[in-house]
């Protein structure tokens, strides 16, 4: 229980005197999870809805793979993409491995599956007759499906949230193909578990309360803008 | 209308093409892109957990990164693994503590510039009220005996580590090939994990010094034995052989063992957290025989 106690404290204190330290991880942490996200919505979206609207041989087998990968354990990228970033690898010649570009690729991959289920089933979940009339009304292709994802909004903000939420706690494929270097690859979750090697099971403590704090306000900040047209209309 | 509504995806794609940019450009303010004329300022080291856990190099390596210009790239890893990163010339400079596993990668010439840099000792800790009787045993390999005799815990690295490599040599100093069972248990983590599981389960482990120091303000696992010669922990750092390896960072790689066997640094080392623990973590031995240390 005194450990507890004085991991919290010490989480207010880090956070109220604004460690350096601290917040270049955690400001490392938002931006890499961040880019990853926007990375994986720009895959994911295009992608759930084709699968959502196009019907062409091989469909439902995409679709399972889509679905599978929402699970797609985070080691498992780590290790991939480690392998294909090494010197020795395919892409070694790039100088990517250890970088914070290396983290926001493993988590596009994590994540970018995850996006691409939520988005196709929003996108199901709407009226087949809504496309019939937007057609009928005279809508171009590239209208049609801006006026669908609008109406899918609701299931494409949480797909947005299921994938920052997916790649911002995850540890394994940080740790792998970022390495946890102080100032450059560190993040919250990677820091944690260092800190808990070291036995500062304090900091380790305070670490995980700023993950939680800031997962969750980056969460409300996605519910506020998925919830706030309903409010209104 | 259609403008505006046209104007969203654009918003999305804007926004992701400067955080594209801002990540890269903080990338080149943390790593400035050499001109062509200039040498790589990214050096790779591959090294043990315990030199990390025990905030060795968080003193180390801003140091270096302030005198000589380089970035370091630290990757904490098992000794095995670090090895294993230098053999594939993943890494550009290594610091490890096998030297069984050391000596075969300079003959083969897969590192080179190899050289003694520090040592501290492994320890056997284990519950206070030592189950097994180890405390008082005149070798290492007895006390082993008695734990397997006993069939006390023990809870091993399990990850070809340079702790674990010790512990692998001292079995087969007693004569016996442990089994993994309920008795001999393997963590697969870095020493300060392997402490916490020794800990809670009242097991007895192996341990490098310097972590067990660090950690000991969450443990009352005691020291059981100590002090023997073949409990000696040697630290070398080495170069990866940039003949072998050409894509290796072979000027930073030099600079950086250089440093790590210069005096300034050797006396860093030295001093490093006696005042915290009342006795050295490390001892500084560059230049020194392998053969003369702990007489």
């Amino acid at each position: 229980m005194e450990l507890i106690w004085e991991g919290l404290v010490k989480a207010f204190q880090l956070l109220l005197a604004l460690d350096p330290e601290v917040l270049e991880v955690t400001l490392l942490t938002l931006r890499v999870s961040g880019t990853a996200t926007l990375v994986s919505v720009l895959i994911g979206v295009p992608l759930g809805a084709v699968l959502a609207l196009g019907r062409f041989p091989g469909r439902n087998f995409l679709v399972s793979l889509a679905n599978f990968g929402m699970g797609l354990p985070p080691v498992v990228v780590g290790l991939w993409v480690s392998i294909f970033l090494w010197r020795s690898g395919p892409l070694g010649a790039f100088n990517i491995i250890y970088t914070p570009l290396a983290i926001i690729i493993a988590q596009a991959v994590i994540a970018s599956p995850i996006v691409t289920s939520f988005t196709l089933a929003a996108i199901q979940q709407i009226n087949p007759r809504l496309r019939l009339q937007l057609l009928a009304l005279g809508a171009n292709p590239m209208q049609m499906l801006w006026s669908l994802v609008k109406e899918a909004r609701l299931g494409l903000l949480a797909a947005v949230m299921a994938g920052f939420g997916g790649v911002v706690s995850e540890v394994g494929a940080s740790m792998m193909v970022g390495g946890n270097i102080k100032g450059m690859t560190r993040v919250l979750t990677t820091a944690t578990v260092m800190e808990v090697n070291k036995g500062n099971f304090d900091v380790a403590i305070a670490l995980s309360v700023i993950l939680l704090l800031l997962a969750y306000g980056v969460t409300a900040l996605l519910t506020a803008l998925q919830q706030w047209r309903n409010n209104y209309e | 209308m259609l403008s505006k509504k046209r104007l969203i995806p654009l918003a999305i794609v804007l926004v992701f093409m400067l955080s594209i940019i801002g990540c890269s450009q903080q990338q080149a303010q943390q790593t400035p892109a050499p001109p062509a004329a200039e040498q790589n300022k990214d050096v790779i080291l591959a090294t043990t957990t315990s030199t990390q856990d025990s905030g060795l190099l968080d003193v180390l390596i801003p140091d270096f990164e302030k005198q000589s210009g380089y970035k370091v790239k630290t990757v904490a890893v098992g000794t095995g693994a670090a090895l294993t990163m230098g053999q594939k010339g993943e890494a550009d400079v290594l610091l490890t503590h096998a030297p069984s596993q050391e000596k075969p990668l300079v003959e083969s010439g897969a590192i080179t510039n190899y050289q003694l840099v520090m040592h501290n000792d492994f320890i056997i800790v284990g519950p206070e009220k030592d189950p097994a009787g180890i405390k008082g045993a005149k070798s290492a390999a007895e006390a082993f005996k008695k734990i397997n005799e006993k069939g006390a815990l023990f809870i091993s690295r399990g990850d070809n580590s340079g702790t674990h490599t010790m512990e692998k040599n001292l079995w087969k100093a007693a004569g016996i090939t442990p089994v993994v069972s309920d008795k001999y248990q393997e963590s697969g983590q870095g020493m300060g994990q392997t402490l916490t599981i020794a800990q809670q389960k009242d097991g007895y482990t192996l341990t490098d010094r310097a972590t067990y120091l660090a950690q000991k303000k969450n443990l009352t696992l005691a020291i059981l034995v100590e002090g023997e010669k073949s409990l000696l922990n040697i630290y070398h750092v080495a170069q990866v052989n940039p003949e072998k390896f050409p894509k290796v960072n072979a000027a930073g790689a030099k600079a950086f063992v250089e440093f790590m066997v210069s005096p300034a640094t050797q006396k860093t080392i030295a001093e490093f957290k006696v005042q915290e623990f009342g006795q050295p973590l490390f001892y500084a031995d560059a230049g020194k025989n392998e053969a003369d240390l702990g007489k």
